[in-house]
């Protein structure tokens, strides 16, 4: 179940002992996308290399320190037994765990396979199926162990990375967006595709994050943020019909980044009190 | 000397004393040269730009960055442009932009932060003085600039970014000859012609010896900017002309803004709200675009060196449920509750805060809502018995 509205971190006091706070990157199923988006900081990254220990992150560095760890970012979804005891351990040795991406906060992509023929898969893509030891589903992190934060996308966002260590380092607030990509659309002036060009866009029931990346390409936006706060799923549904998509087509749409995500919201909103 | 000097003394804000019977004619090149003249007088000029099938206000920099024989057809959920192959520079409804993406902006700087000898130190944005015009705003976005300039600079704390932004903004109006289907300015405010808040007003007309502008002052800086121009008077055949175009325009209206909408919209119990919340997507587009919504947040950021730090004013939307976050959580959880607080804030307490209504019936929340809620059909139901539970049409 994903956290549809972030509540505030709270920082682990043992962040105030003075010491570089140690960080953790690890990996599940995934494609390697987000911790990539890690790399790519680098700028940024040598500018606070003293005030923060990398001390496991096999993509990046061949030294590896046990725990416990002050910060675990977390990428990819749960898909075998032995990932789900192994998320289990990391846990217990993370002070904070914060997942990063669709994989991680939603299952991802090899969502796909989830209520669907996967002994069938497995004989039609391996040659030897009977080494693969799957879970029937591939489930987000916070299906197994409590998580802290959740940075979503696929991949995630730089800048949300940043801003996530940056409050981290100095113990401030974090807000991330909760509202619509729409509301990123608009402020950056770019024409609503749907009105405009009547394109199928999942904007308005996805959490901004990317600064609307799809739509200023005059794409459609894929969910890639998951849910946004309040997402009126059956009404976007109705929409996109008008526009030309039947229900398989919808369902494509949704079902690609965050799938299972979406799937929560698939009722009409309880309309709560007024 | 620049008109900006020659306007020092001049209360940009002042009304002519003279009768409004100075019309004056211009034809496409007097047209390009009034937008040069502004391009001269001013840092940033503003007008409607075509980009993607849209037109948005844009800064602009000569007459040729306008569209030319394009017009829209807008309703609700929809908007296409498509060209027309006239000489028209402003045969088109409005488009997503009003004047408040100018004196308004999405985002706009409050402060930035550093450490200095072992404090903080607070450096204000400054807000410069950037002198701005535009081109093309129509009567309702008039309006809705003054209904923005009340609350933002009404009480006693004005905010200094619209101030600047506000004050010295020289406004050329177009009349409105081809409202669109989703407008009700008529009833909402004013519309379609403007008549004041101007610095100039255009009204565009077809003509056989092509197309023709008539030109009207609304402050002594607009006067004089016509004078600057060396222009004629416009002959009575042609201001008979511009009447009726605009009794023509003036009866195109489908929609309306019923008067008692005030009343309407402050019945919370009414079954209606529940009814519109199954089709509300709580997206924001509306409070986004609606040239009077105000509401803002601010953004804070750190930089990763912790020695830096900025404060962003940005957009808000009473459509977020963290908007109305208290310490329990969002006390308007519920779509019901949010569009309620939309629709009865705009067209209900906004007359208790304010004085009057925060809807000028520009539409531009009609067409830009990506499943069609019009405001118009709201009321209408709302207006129904509660007891007789109504049925909500599709777009
Ligand atoms: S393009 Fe998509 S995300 Fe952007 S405003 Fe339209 S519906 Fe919303
Ligand atoms: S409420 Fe809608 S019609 Fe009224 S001013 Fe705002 S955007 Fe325009
Ligand atoms: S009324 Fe329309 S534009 Fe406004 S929040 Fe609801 S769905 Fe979005």
């Amino acid at each position: 179940m994903q956290h549809a509205s972030p509540s505030p971190i709270v920082w682990p006091d043992s962040l105030d002992r003075g010491e570089p706070p140690s960080l953790a990157v690890w990996k599940f199923a995934s494609c390697d996308g987000c911790q990539l988006s890690l790399l790519d900081c680098e700028d940024e990254l040598l500018a606070v290399a003293g005030r923060v220990a990398i001390s496991y992150f096999p993509e990046a560095t061949t030294a590896m320190v046990s725990g416990p760890y002050d910060v675990s970012l977390v990428e990819g979804s749960i898909t075998t037994a032995h990932d789900a005891e192994r998320i289990r351990q990391i846990r217990r040795q993370s002070r904070l765990l914060v997942t990063i991406g669709a994989c991680a906060t939603a299952g991802g992509i090899q969502a796909l396979r989830n209520g669907r023929d996967v002994d069938g898969f497995r004989s039609i893509v391996y040659a030897h199926p009977e080494y693969i030891d799957l879970l029937a589903e591939s489930t987000p992190i916070a299906d197994h162990v409590p998580v802290d934060l959740e940075l979503r996308g696929c991949p995630i966002d730089r800048s949300q990375l940043l801003q996530t260590l940056a409050a981290l380092l100095d113990r401030h607030a974090l807000r991330l967006p909760t509202t619509s990509v729409c509301v990123d659309c608009k402020a950056r002036g770019t024409s609503c595709v749907m009105v405009a060009h009547g394109t199928p866009c999942l904007g308005p029931i996805t959490q901004a994050g990317c600064n609307a990346l799809c739509p200023s390409f005059h794409r459609g936006c894929y969910g890639c943020f998951g849910p946004m706060e309040s997402p009126n799923v059956p009404a976007l549904r109705t929409q996109l019909e008008l526009l030309g998509l039947d229900g398989a087509g919808i369902d494509r749409l949704l079902d690609t980044f965050n799938g299972p995500a979406f799937a929560e919201f698939e009722q009409e909103p309880e309309s709560g009190p007024p | 000397m620049t008109l900006a000097q020659r306007w020092a003394g001049v209360d940009p804000g002042s009304v002519s004393s003279e009768p409004a019977a100075e019309w004056w004619l211009m034809r496409a090149g007097d047209l390009h040269r009034l937008v040069s003249l502004l391009t001269v007088e001013f840092d940033e000029v503003f007008g409607p730009v075509a980009v993607d099938g849209v037109i948005r206000v844009r800064q602009i920099h000569s007459l040729a960055d306008l569209p030319i024989g394009v017009t829209e057809e807008q309703e609700t959920a929809s908007y296409r442009l498509h060209e027309t192959g006239t000489a028209l520079r402003f045969s088109y409804g409005l488009g997503p932009d009003s004047l408040k993406s100018i004196v308004h902006p999405p985002r706009s700087p409050v402060w930035t932060m550093r450490r200095q000898d072992g404090s903080l130190v607070v450096d204000p944005a400054l807000h410069g003085t950037t002198t701005r015009a535009v081109i093309g705003a129509r009567a309702c976005d008039i309006r809705a600039l003054e209904i923005l300039e009340r609350t933002q600079t009404g009480g006693p704390h004005a905010d200094p970014a619209f101030t600047a932004r506000r004050s010295e903004l020289f406004v050329v109006a177009i009349d409105c000859t081809h409202p669109a289907p989703t407008c009700f300015c008529k009833t909402a405010g004013q519309g379609p012609a403007a008549d004041q808040g101007f610095d100039l007003a255009v009204t565009e007309l077809d003509d056989p010896n092509g197309v023709v502008y008539l030109v009207r002052a609304g402050t002594d800086r607009g006067r004089s900017m016509m004078f600057a121009l060396h222009l004629g008077y416009a002959p009575p055949r042609q201001i008979e002309r511009r009447t009726r175009a605009l009794e023509e325009a003036n009866r195109d209206f489908i929609r309306e803004l019923p008067n008692d909408a005030s009343d309407v919209v402050r019945q919370t119990d009414h079954p209606q709200w529940e009814v519109v919340a199954e089709r509300c997507l709580t997206c924001g587009n509306c409070t986004a675009v609606c040239p009077t919504c105000f509401c803002t947040d601010m953004e804070d950021r750190v930089g990763l060196d912790g020695e830096t730090a900025t404060r962003t004013r940005v957009w808000d939307t009473c459509f977020s449920q963290e908007y109305s976050h208290l310490g329990p959580g969002p006390h308007r959880a519920s779509t019901a509750a949010r569009y309620r607080q939309w629709l009865s804030h705009k067209l209900g307490t906004w007359h208790d805060q304010f004085g009057e209504s925060g809807c000028v019936g520009c539409g531009r929340c009609i067409t830009w809502c990506p499943v069609g809620i019009d405001l118009t059909a709201e009321i209408e139901s709302l207006s129904l018995d509660p007891l007789s539970r109504p049925s909500e049409e599709m777009p």
